[in-house]
C-alpha cells in the first residue's frame, strides 16, 4: 500500500478531519441548470477528501440522444478502445460516438481517455431478454473481459465523470461548468480501504443508475457473493460497487419501491420491528428474511439517483452525515449544510434526517424532463 | 479584509480556509479584540479552538464541524445552523445556536454551556463529563435524535420538547446508553424502550430545580422563550446513571 501521509496529512499536525464527501442537487421541475454551482458547492468540501477521487453524475445531460444508451467507458490503452469498439459495433447499433473533450486541468496528471458512444440494442438480443439486462451483461462483459477496459455509465440520457483528483480538479478536467443537467451528484473522495483509481472514483453506475457515497460497507463480502449469484460482476475493487448493484437488482428487477430498497438496506431493528403495528411487522420481517444478503452493514451515506429521481440514506444509526435543503423545486443533500447555503443562502427549508429515513426527490410532472 | 474598531472587527469569511480564519482569530484577540463578527461564514471548521479569553464572536452564515472545540471562554453566538461536532471537549465558554445543531454536539465537553434553540443530531453530550466545578452543559429547545448522553460521565443535558405536541413521545431511541454519570432532564413522555438500560428515571426533586430552572430562563432570555411558560407544560423527568461504574466488575472474578 502507497504511503499516503505527505497527501492526507500536508502539515504534518497529527490531525486528519477527512471523510468524504457528497452533495446532490435537483430540480423537481425537472429544468436543467449549470454545473457550476454544484462544482461550488463540492469544491467547499475540500478538505473532507484528499485529491484521490472526485466525480460528478449529470441526468438530463443528452437531450439530443433521450432514447440511446449513453455508454461512458475509460481506456487505459488504444488497444483496449480497440477491442471494446470492436465488440460493441457486434453487439449495439452506433449512432454517435465521440471522445469526451478533456481540458488542461491544475492536478491532474496522466488521465486516461474517456468516450463516449450512444448506442441502441443490436439484433444479437435474445427477444425474451429486455434492452436493460441485455445492456447490463454487455457492461458486465466489457469490465471482466477486456483488460484497461471500465464502463463509467451506461445509461439513458445521462453520463458519470469522474477520476483521480479533487472533484473541482475532475470538473476542470472535462469542463463540466458547461453541462447542463436537472439532476447532479456529486463526489470528493478520501479512500480508506481499497486503492484510487479513475475506475474507483465516485459514482459507481450501471444503466442510469448511480450512486455516491460516504463511509465504508462491511458487509461487502456478504453482498458481493449475493449480487455474483445473480450475475453482477464486481470489477473495480471498491465497496461502494455492491450498491449499485444491489439498487439495480431490487427497484428495476425486483420491481420494488425505493422505500423498501431503503428499508432492505438499512432495516429496522429487531427491537423496534418487534414493536410495529402487525402490517409492517412482517413486512419488515419479511424483507429482512429474503433479502439479508443485501443489508448494508457498517458507516454509510449515499445519494442514489436515476432519470427522475434522486435518494439520501444513511445507515440506521447514522454514523455519516446527511442534510437536507429545500427551496421551490430544488432538492439539495450534501455531507455538510454549509456546502448547501454557499449556492442557495436563503432555504425555504434545511434539516437532518434520522437513519435509516429516506429523503426522495422525484420529478413533479411525468418523466418528461424539460428542454433547456 | 478586516474592518473595524479595536474592540469590535469585522472578518469577511467568505473564501477563507479553516486554516486561515483562525489564525486571523488568535490574532485579533491577542490585539485584545472583544467582539468579532464574522460574516459570509460557509463551513470553516474548529472556529474559536484554541482561544483563551472571554471574546464574543458572532457567525452569520454556516459554521464548520468542530465549531468552539477546545475553547476556553469565548462566547459564541450562530445566526443559523450549526453543523458536527460543536464544542468538541470545550474547557469554559458559552455556544449559542439559533437554528439547529447536527451530531456529537458537545462531545467530550468538560466545562462550558451550550444553548441550541432547535433541535440537535445524533450522540448530542456523547462522553461528557464534570470534574468538581467544571460542569458542562447542553440545553436542547425542542428534541434529539438517537443517543442522546451516550457514554454520559458528568455535566447536565436537558432537552426541553418543545416541538412535542401535548401528550407526544420523544422519538430518540438509545438514549443515554452506557450513561455513567451526569444528568439529563427531559420534558415530555418517553418510553422505558428508548432509554439504555443503564438509565434510571425519577421525578425531579427540590436541588434538581435549583439547576433547571435558571438554565430555562437562560434559554428564554437567548431566544426570546417564555420561561415560566415552558416550565407550566410540565412533564419534567431526570434521567441518571443507575451506577457511577457500571463496568468495573467486567475484569474481576
Amino acid at each position: 500500500m502507497r504511503n499516503l501521509s505527505a497527501i492526507n496529512n500536508p502539515y504534518n499536525d497529527d490531525k486528519l478531519m477527512s471523510a468524504c464527501s457528497i452533495f446532490g442537487a435537483m430540480d423537481t421541475s425537472g429544468k436543467p441548470f449549470s454545473g457550476k454551482r454544484v462544482i461550488d458547492a463540492i469544491r467547499n468540501m475540500h478538505v473532507r477528501g484528499n485529491g484521490l477521487g472526485g466525480g460528478f453524475a449529470i441526468y438530463g445531460i443528452y437531450p439530443k440522444h433521450p432514447d440511446h444508451y449513453a455508454f461512458h467507458i475509460m481506456y487505459m490503452s488504444n488497444e483496449a478502445r480497440e477491442k471494446t469498439e470492436s465488440f460493441l459495433k457486434e453487439r449495439f447499433h452506433w449512432d454517435h460516438v465521440e471522445e469526451v473533450p478533456t481540458f488542461k486541468a491544475r492536478r491532474i496528471s496522466n488521465p486516461p481517455k474517456l468516450w463516449r458512444y450512444f448506442l441502441t440494442v443490436g439484433s444479437s438480443k435474445h427477444e425474451s431478454q429486455s434492452d436493460d439486462d441485455y445492456v447490463v451483461d454487455r457492461v458486465m462483459e466489457i469490465n471482466t473481459r477486456i483488460e484497461g477496459a471500465f464502463v463509467f455509465s451506461s445509461g439513458k440520457n445521462m453520463g458519470v465523470f469522474k477520476g483521480v483528483g479533487y472533484p473541482e480538479d475532475i470538473a476542470e478536467h472535462f469542463g463540466l461548468e458547461d453541462y447542463e443537467g436537472y439532476l447532479w451528484t456529486a463526489h470528493g473522495r478520501f479512500p480508506t480501504n481499497t486503492q484510487a483509481w479513475w475506475g474507483g472514483a465516485h459514482p459507481f453506475s450501471i444503466l442510469d443508475w448511480t450512486v455516491v457515497h460516504n463511509g465504508e460497507i462491511s458487509s461487502y463480502g456478504t453482498n458481493r457473493r449475493y449480487l455474483e449469484e445473480r450475475g453482477y460482476v464486481c470489477t473495480m475493487h471498491t465497496d461502494t460497487e455492491v450498491i449499485i448493484y444491489a439498487i439495480d437488482l431490487l427497484v428495476r428487477k425486483h420491481n420494488l419501491p425505493m422505500e423498501i430498497a431503503a428499508k432492505v438496506f438499512a432495516p429496522p431493528f429487531w427491537e423496534h420491528i418487534k414493536r410495529m403495528p402487525d402490517g409492517e411487522q412482517e413486512l419488515c420481517r419479511t424483507l429482512r428474511q429474503v433479502y439479508s444478503g443485501l443489508l448494508l452493514n457498517g458507516p454509510f451515506t449515499v445519494i442514489i439517483a436515476h432519470n427522475g429521481e434522486m435518494i439520501g440514506l444513511t445507515d440506521r444509526i447514522r454514523l455519516r452525515p446527511l442534510t437536507v435543503g429545500e427551496k421551490g423545486s430544488m432538492l439539495y443533500l450534501a455531507s455538510e449544510e454549509s456546502a448547501i447555503r454557499l449556492i442557495e443562502p436563503d432555504l425555504d427549508k434545511a434539516w437532518i434526517p434520522t437513519g435509516g429515513q429516506p429523503v426522495i426527490g422525484r420529478l413533479q410532472s411525468s418523466d418528461k424532463v424539460l428542454q433547456a | 479584509m478586516v474592518t473595524a474598531t479595536k474592540s469590535t472587527v469585522e472578518i469577511d469569511a467568505m473564501g477563507l480556509t479553516h486554516r486561515q480564519m483562525n489564525a486571523r482569530l488568535r490574532e485579533l484577540v491577542a490585539d485584545g479584540s472583544q467582539h468579532i463578527i464574522l460574516r459570509n461564514c460557509y463551513g470553516q471548521k474548529y472556529i474559536g479552538t484554541n482561544l483563551n479569553t472571554s471574546v464574543e464572536i458572532e457567525i452569520h452564515g454556516t459554521p464548520g464541524g468542530a465549531l468552539g472545540s477546545f475553547m476556553k471562554g469565548p462566547r459564541i453566538t450562530v445566526h443559523g445552523n450549526a453543523q458536527d461536532g460543536t464544542g468538541n471537549t470545550m474547557d469554559e465558554g458559552l455556544i449559542v445556536i439559533h437554528g439547529h445543531a447536527g451530531d456529537i454536539t458537545g462531545l467530550s465537553a468538560r466545562g462550558g454551556k451550550i444553548f441550541i434553540r432547535d433541535y440537535v443530531g445524533y450522540r448530542n453530550g456523547i462522553h461528557m463529563k464534570e470534574y468538581k466545578e467544571k460542569k458542562p452543559t447542553i440545553v436542547i429547545g425542542s428534541s434529539s435524535q438517537d443517543f442522546l448522553g451516550e457514554y454520559m460521565a458528568g455535566g447536565v443535558l436537558v432537552v426541553l420538547g418543545l416541538d412535542l405536541a401535548e401528550g407526544e413521545y420523544h422519538r430518540a431511541n438509545f438514549v443515554g446508553t452506557g450513561m455513567h454519570g451526569g444528568v439529563i432532564y427531559l420534558r415530555g413522555k418517553i418510553h422505558d424502550y428508548q432509554l439504555g438500560k443503564e438509565v434510571g428515571v425519577a421525578e425531579l426533586d427540590e436541588n434538581d430545580w435549583a439547576i433547571l430552572r435558571p438554565l430555562i430562563e437562560e434559554y428564554a432570555d437567548h431566544f426570546g422563550a417564555d420561561a415560566e411558560e415552558i416550565i407550566g407544560r410540565g412533564e419534567f423527568f431526570k434521567l441518571y446513571a443507575l451506577s457511577l461504574r457500571p463496568y468495573g466488575r467486567l475484569y474481576t472474578v
